[in-house]
C-alpha cells in the first residue's frame, strides 16, 4: 500500500523527523491562505506517482496570488493518469544539498538495509545503476536494529556534510523504527535537505507498507487511496482475488500463481496477447470461480476465456461448477477454452460436455493455442 | 538417499487441528509419510487426523515422539511464532506452508534459522517431497513417480505440472523441492542444489524459477561447479514491471527480477532453458544421455 508524502510525512514527524510544516490543500484559496501564513511556499501534487515534478506537479509560489494561480493549475492536473485532488503547500525551502536516505527490503542480503547518499534528489535508481559508489549500503540485523555504529559506518562512507552527521543518527534511527512499526517495504527521503543556513529537512517522503501486514496496520487503514489503482484491481483486492489487469484479448484463469504466469506466457507464445492474470489460489470453491469469472469478462476487450486448472487441491468439479454458475448469471458471448486436469478431472469434464462455446483443452499449451486461434477468428 | 527427507523422517504438524493442518495431515499419512504428532496449543492429549496426538507445544511433541521435521499450517498472524517455537525445538527440518505472512517477519525468522543447524523451507511453499519415500507438504502425491531427477522450484501447481509431464514420461523424481513464492525464503536455489550436487540418487536437476528478486542467478556461480546437468524454466516473461504477480516475490521492480536476466544468467551457467514446459522432459533426457 503506498502512501502520500504528506501522509508519510505525517506519520515520520511522529519518528522525530524532521518535517517541515505543511498543509493539505484541497481549492486555491486554501493554497492562498497558506501562502499567506507561510511566505514563500512549495505546492506539491499528491498523487501516487513517481516524476511528479517533471510533469509540472510541483511548483514554488513566491506570494498568495502566485500560490492561489500555481494551485489552481496543479489542482486538477493529470499526471500519468491521475487526476490531481490535493496539494501539499510548504514553506519554500532554500536548498544547498540534497542527499538520499532510505530503507528498504534486500532481497539478496535476506533483511532490511539502509542506503545513503550525497547523490540527493535524483532517481536513486539511476545512481545505483551508473554510479553505486555514491550509494553507502548497511544490511541491519533483524534482531539487533540499526546500530549508532553502522550510521556513523553510512554517513561517512556516503561523505557526508557536519550538518547532515550530526543530525543522522536521530534521522535514521527515526526513519528505521518508522520503517518497522508501521510493516514498511520501503521509507525513503529523497531529498533530505540542507538548507543555506545549516537546517536539515525531509523535503519529501516515500513510504511503502507490505500488503501482507495490512491485518495487523488498522491504523492505516484511512490512509488507503485506491484511486490510483485499476478499478478492476481494486475489486479483485475487495474480494480477495489476485487479478493483474493487462491490455490484451485472451481472459486467464488459473490456479497458483506460477502456473498462471506461465499460461500468460504460452498466450504470448500462440501469438495472442493475454489481458489479465487471475490466480483463484489453492481449493477454491465454486463462488470464487463465479467471481473472478465476472471480474475477468468486466473487461470488454476480451474476446476469448480461457480457464487452466491443474488441481491438486483445488477439485476440478467445483471450477466447473463455478463456470456454470458463471454462465447462467453473467452474459457471456465469448467463446470458452477450458482445460481441467487433476483432482475430479473426470467429474468436472462432465459437468460441461456439451456446454454451447466452451472448448475443452487436454493441456495447458492446447488451451493457449485454442485460445489465441479463437481471440483472432472470433469463433 | 534423496534429499533433506525419507521413509524415515517422522513429522509434526503444526496447527493439525485446523481444516488445513487436519486435512494434509491425513493426505501425508495416506501417502505414507510418518506423521507422529501434532501441535495446536490448548488441545494437548487430543488426538486428530486419525489417531495422531496433539501435544501443547512442539517441544513436548518431539520429547514424546523424536519427531524430527515439522509442518507448519498455522495462518500468518502466528506463523512466525510457530517457525520460532519449531526451531527452539531443535528440528533439523521445517515446512512453512503459509501464505501472506509480512515480509518483515520473515526476514526475522529467516535470520535466526540461518544461525542455526535447522532449515526452513518457504513461507508460502507446497513443501517437499521424496517420491515413494515421504512427502511434507500439499502437493498431490499421486502424480510423482520414484527416480532420479531432482527438482527446485518457486511454483506449486507450476511445479505439479512439470512433475506430471515428467512422470508421464517414465522420468521419475529423487526429490522435489518447493521454495515458495516469496520475497524473503527460508531455502533457496544455492541451499538446494549442492545437497543434489552431492546425492548418489539424483542424476540431474529441473530449476523452475520466476521473476522477482536475484535467487536464479545468485545460484548459478555454484551451477558453473556442478558435475550434473541442470535444466531451467523461468515464468513470467510476459510479467509487467511493478506488478506483483500473485506470488509476494513474484515482481520485476526496475532492472531487477526481469525474467531474461534470469535467463541470460541461466543460459550463461551452461543451463538449458526450456521456452515451454512441454520441452522439459526431452532436455533432461538429452542431458543425461550427454553424460
Amino acid at each position: 500500500m503506498k502512501l502520500h508524502e504528506h501522509q508519510a510525512k505525517e506519520l515520520l514527524r511522529d519518528y522525530g523527523l524532521p518535517v517541515p510544516l505543511g498543509v493539505v490543500c484541497l481549492s486555491p484559496p486554501e493554497a492562498r491562505k497558506a501562502c499567506e501564513a507561510m511566505g514563500p511556499v512549495v505546492i506539491k501534487a499528491q498523487v501516487l506517482v513517481g516524476g511528479r515534478g517533471k510533469a509540472g506537479g510541483v511548483k514554488v509560489a513566491r506570494n498568495p496570488d502566485e500560490a492561489e494561480m500555481i494551485a489552481g493549475n496543479i489542482l486538477g492536473m493529470d499526471i500519468k493518469g491521475l487526476t490531481v485532488g490535493k496539494v501539499l503547500v510548504e514553506p519554500a525551502l532554500e536548498i544547498a544539498d540534497e542527499i538520499y536516505v532510505g530503507v528498504t527490503t534486500d532481497r539478496a542480503g535476506r533483511c532490511n538495509s539502509l542506503m545513503i547518499s550525497a547523490a540527493g534528489g535524483v532517481d536513486i535508481e539511476q545512481v545505483a545503476e551508473e554510479t553505486p559508489e555514491k550509494i553507502a549500503r548497511i544490511r541491519i540485523n533483524p534482531a539487533l536494529g540499526l546500530r549508532d555504529f553502522q550510521v556513523r559506518q553510512a554517513v561517512f562512507q556516503a561523505g557526508l556534510r557536519p550538518e547532515v552527521i550530526a543530525a543522522a543518527p536521530k534521522i535514521l534511527q527515526g526513519l528505521y523504527k518508522a520503517y518497522i512499526a508501521l510493516d514498511a517495504n520501503l521509507a525513503e527521503i529523497n531529498p533530505l535537505v540542507v538548507t543555506s543556513d545549516g537546517q536539515v529537512i525531509a523535503a519529501d517522503a516515500k513510504i511503502v507498507i507490505d500488503e501482507n501486514a495490512e491485518f495487523r496496520q488498522s491504523a492505516l487503514e484511512k490512509y488507503k487511496d485506491t484511486s490510483a489503482d485499476d478499478p478492476l484491481e481494486a475489486k479483485a483486492k475487495e474480494i480477495g482475488l489476485n487479478y493483474v489487469r493487462l491490455f490484451g484479448t485472451v481472459g486467464i484463469m488459473g490456479n497458483g500463481a506460477g502456473l498462471v504466469m506461465t499460461a500468460l506466457d504460452e498466450v504470448k507464445r500462440a501469438g495472442a496477447e493475454p489481458a489479465n492474470f487471475l490466480d483463484i489460489g489453492g481449493g477454491a470453491k465454486a463462488d470464487i470461480v463465479t467471481a473472478g469469472l465476472g471480474l475477468i469478462l468486466s473487461d470488454a476487450n476480451i474476446t476469448v476465456l480461457m480457464i487452466n486448472i491443474f488441481g491438486g487441491i483445488t477439485r476440478c468439479d467445483e471450477v466447473a461448477r463455478g463456470i456454470v454458475a458463471a454462465r447462467k448469471t453473467l452474459d457471456i458471448r465469448i467463446p470458452q477454452v477450458v482445460r481441467l486436469t487433476g483432482t475430479n478431472e473426470e467429474e468436472g469434464r462432465e459437468i460441461l460436455r456439451g456446454a454451447d462455446g466452451i472448448t475443452p483443452a487436454g493441456t495447458m499449451e492446447e488451451a493457449a493455442s485454442t485460445a489465441a486461434r479463437l481471440a483472432s477468428t472470433g469463433r | 538417499m534423496s534429499i533433506l527427507i525419507d521413509q524415515n523422517t517422522r513429522v509434526v504438524v503444526q496447527g493439525i487441528t485446523g481444516r488445513e493442518g487436519e486435512f494434509h495431515a491425513r493426505q501425508m499419512l495416506a501417502y505414507g509419510t510418518k506423521v507422529v504428532a501434532g501441535v495446536t496449543p490448548g488441545k494437548g492429549g487430543q488426538s486428530a487426523a486419525d489417531g495422531v496426538p496433539v501435544f501443547n507445544t512442539v517441544r513436548e511433541a518431539v520429547s514424546a515422539t523424536e519427531a524430527g521435521a515439522a509442518c507448519i499450517f498455522v495462518p500468518p498472524r502466528a506463523a512466525p511464532d510457530a517457525a520460532l517455537e519449531a526451531l527452539d525445538a531443535n528440528l533439523p527440518i521445517v515446512v512453512l506452508i503459509t501464505e501472506g505472512i509480512p515480509t518483515n517477519d520473515m526476514i526475522l525468522v529467516v535470520n535466526e534459522y540461518r544461525k542455526s543447524s535447522s532449515r526452513l523451507i518457504g513461507g508460502n511453499c507446497p513443501g517437499v517431497i521424496s517420491p515413494g519415500k515421504s512427502k511434507i507438504g500439499i502437493m498431490p502425491g499421486q502424480i510423482h513417480k520414484p527416480g532420479r531427477i531432482g527438482l527446485v522450484s518457486r511454483s506449486g501447481t507450476l511445479t505439479y505440472e512439470i512433475v506430471k509431464l515428467l512422470t508421464d514420461e517414465g522420468i521419475g523424481q529423487s526429490t522435489v523441492v518447493g521454495i515458495g513464492g516469496d520475497p524473503i525464503p527460508g531455502t533457496t536455489f544455492i541451499d538446494v542444489l549442492p545437497l543434489f550436487e552431492a546425492d548418489d540418487e539424483t542424476d540431474a536437476v529441473v530449476l523452475v524459477g520466476e521473476i522477482g528478486g536475484s535467487d536464479e542467478e545468485d545460484a548459478m556461480e555454484f551451477v558453473k561447479t556442478m558435475s550434473k546437468p541442470v535444466i531451467g524454466f523461468i515464468s513470467g516473461r510476459t510479467a509487467p514491471p511493478g506488478k506483483r504477480m500473485g506470488h509476494a516475490g513474484a515482481i520485476i521492480s526496475g532492472k531487477s527480477g526481469t525474467p531474461q536476466a534470469k535467463v541470460d544468467a541461466l543460459n550463461a551457467a551452461g543451463v538449458r532453458v526450456a521456452d515451454t514446459i512441454r520441452d522439459i522432459p526431452g532436455f533432461v533426457r538429452e542431458a543425461l544421455d550427454r553424460k
